[in-house]
């Protein structure tokens, strides 16, 4: 079996930023793993522990600064990654959830996954849509927003069904039997049928941290770098009607009375104000 | 020229961010001079789609086919109703349910797809106002096409008022179930538990600052001072320090409390959305641009580990 997940690193801000043209100045942004993919890496690497001859395939789209999220994810557990980068993406102000599916999508169809795992969004521009894509890009069933995943293999099917023959009645790839994390503390479930694309929520499973022999080993992993040319797709590829066109601070709506001072001032005009609601009295 | 916009529904009930995208719709088919129609897929469709025809609706169509939200049945209605109806926008809840299918709507359709809008101007061109960065900064995104798919934010646009008079037709569609590949088995309730945080009078509500389960003790110290209850944001409970029951937010509770103290908890919209309606909100963060300062009442910018001992003490704790 083998298991693809998607993996990106996201720009976080500092709490004191400013802005540059179109995005902020990169000054007061720092790059890591993103938070999603974080729990998708973890839900694979446990699926290839659980089983037997199971790969585990990161994919991202990104620069060489995004080798150093991956090297976490090898080093989580992945056994390889594909990073995909060009010129012609570099140059691009936007890389909206289509093109990163059609990217991704090019991958997958060279690596003939059984099950992709994605995160539900990335941390910065927080799409949410290129996990849905992808899947409806290579024909692929999928799941959005998944918090509980078990993989029903053909042979438990037929083995719990007590009938080693009866094999018509499910499809041959196996059945994805998932949670969905709705609103309001509802889950709804769900079977999927594989070959399918998962979007992972956070809270899934606890991502384990590297171990210094797992930093070790990434070093040694391999990472193939992919450009378009390699993948057989052009910049037409990259074409879609989306522009950014202003980034901007949103106006503070907040009339909050903010205490200045040091804590012990602070937290006593707090309490006088705690006091006046009838807190703790 | 017409604006389609997809109610949702759950279990039985119309959830209100119908009435919000038909809000959405109204003020987009305004601006671009456009019909405005709604469409329902699945469950009782006779009974959603009254309830669907509000002031600014032009026309409710409504698929009977199933009963629960299933997506690869989503796809397929919507993208049969939209090839009929031959909207210019397609709006569509940013919802768990609504991120399952108008993704692979729009790639079936060969649209732009922009999420999770916060705003919507339409002068000639669609542009998409959308948040980055945690709410951090607002972008806007132009579409240069004519049509688009757009997820819109819940609780963003008001209700569409009750009323009007829109016809409600009923649309047939040709659903491929070898395409169905998925099946809905059940519900799961999984906030109860030993506590019910929206019935709290007063919550200390913990967040990503406190940074090790170990330094939670600061938070029951404070509560247990302030005769107050525990509840948390989503990744004190993502990272099993706290119960998924005492989970404040969207995927948790929505409360009410009188007063809501909310300490490390940077405000996230998946948790204002849950606590907004608190009568007294108290902010304590080390972050001065923390969006939860824009909805709080009084904040302390400055360090929770500081603050929070020095509250206690304030209560004899």
């Amino acid at each position: 079996m083998k298991v693809l997940v998607t993996v990106t690193d996201v720009a976080v801000v500092d709490d004191e930023f400013e802005i540059d043209g179109l995005d902020v100045d990169e000054r007061y942004l720092t790059y890591e793993l993103n938070e999603w993919d974080d729990y998708a890496v973890e839900e694979a690497v446990q699926i290839a522990e659980a089983g037997e001859d199971v790969e585990v395939v990161t994919v991202t789209v990104g620069p060489e600064r995004a080798e150093e999220a991956i090297r976490k994810a090898l080093a989580k557990g992945a056994d390889r990654a594909v990073r995909v980068w060009d010129d012609a993406i570099a140059g691009r102000e936007l890389l909206d959830a289509e093109t990163k599916a059609e990217l991704l999508a090019a991958v997958a169809r060279e690596e003939e996954p059984d099950l992709i795992l994605s995160g539900v969004q990335s941390g910065d521009d927080s799409f949410a849509a290129t996990g849905v894509t992808l899947a409806e890009k290579l024909g692929a069933e999928w799941a959005a927003v998944v918090n509980q995943l078990d993989l029903d293999s053909e042979a438990d099917r037929r083995e719990a069904s007590g009938n080693a023959s009866d094999e018509a009645a499910s499809s041959d790839a196996g059945v994805a039997s998932v949670h969905r994390e709705l609103e309001g503390g509802v889950e709804e479930l769900t079977d999927v049928e594989l070959p399918a694309v998962l979007t992972i929520q956070t809270g899934i499973n606890e991502p384990r941290y590297a171990s210094l022999r797992g930093i070790r080993q990434a070093q040694n992993k391999p990472l193939e770098v992919q450009t378009l040319a390699d993948l057989g797709l052009d910049e037409g590829s990259l074409e879609t009607p989306l522009r950014w066109t202003a980034t901007y601070e949103p106006e503070s709506e907040g009339e909050a009375t903010v205490f200045e001072g040091g804590a012990d001032e602070t937290a006593g005009e707090l309490a006088a104000v705690l006091r006046e609601a009838g807190v703790g009295q | 020229m017409t604006v389609l916009a997809v109610a949702e529904h759950r279990r039985g009930e119309l959830r209100d961010v119908s009435h919000e995208v038909a809000g959405a719709g109204r003020e987009l088919a305004d601006a671009t001079d456009s019909e405005l129609h709604l469409a329902v897929v699945s469950g009782d469709v006779a009974s959603f789609g009254e309830d669907l025809v509000r002031e600014g609706v032009d026309a409710v169509h409504t698929v009977d086919y199933g009963e629960e939200f299933n997506h690869d049945v989503y796809v397929q209605a919507v993208e049969q109703l939209a090839t009929e109806v031959d909207p210019a926008y397609l709006l569509v809840p940013h919802t768990v349910n609504g991120l399952d299918y108008a993704p692979a709507v729009a790639e079936r359709l060969g649209l732009p797809i922009v999420t999770d809008a916060v705003g919507m101007e339409a002068d000639g061109t669609l542009e998409v106002t959308r948040e980055m960065y945690g709410s951090k900064v607002e972008t806007t995104i132009e579409v240069d096409a004519d049509r688009a798919v757009v997820t819109v934010r819940p609780a963003e646009w008001p209700q569409a008022p009750k009323g009007g008079d829109a016809p409600v037709e009923p649309f047939d569609v040709d659903v491929d179930e070898s395409a169905v590949r998925s099946t809905v088995t059940g519900f799961e309730e999984v906030a109860g538990g030993d506590v019910d945080i929206s019935e709290a009078d007063v919550l200390v509500s913990v967040g990503r600052g406190i940074e090790e389960e170990d330094n939670l003790d600061v938070i029951w110290d404070l509560a247990e001072a302030l005769d107050a209850t525990v509840s948390a944001s989503r990744p004190v409970v993502d990272s099993g320090w706290l119960p998924k029951n005492r989970q404040v937010g969207q995927s948790g509770k929505v409360v009410t409390p009188d007063v809501y103290i909310a300490i490390g908890i940077s405000g996230a919209v998946q948790h204002v959305a849950g606590m907004k309606g608190a009568d007294t909100i108290i902010a304590v963060n080390k972050d001065p641009n923390a969006p939860i300062f824009d909805i709080a009442d009084y904040g302390i910018v400055d360090d929770l580990f500081e603050v929070v001992p020095a509250l206690t003490e304030e209560f004899g704790g």
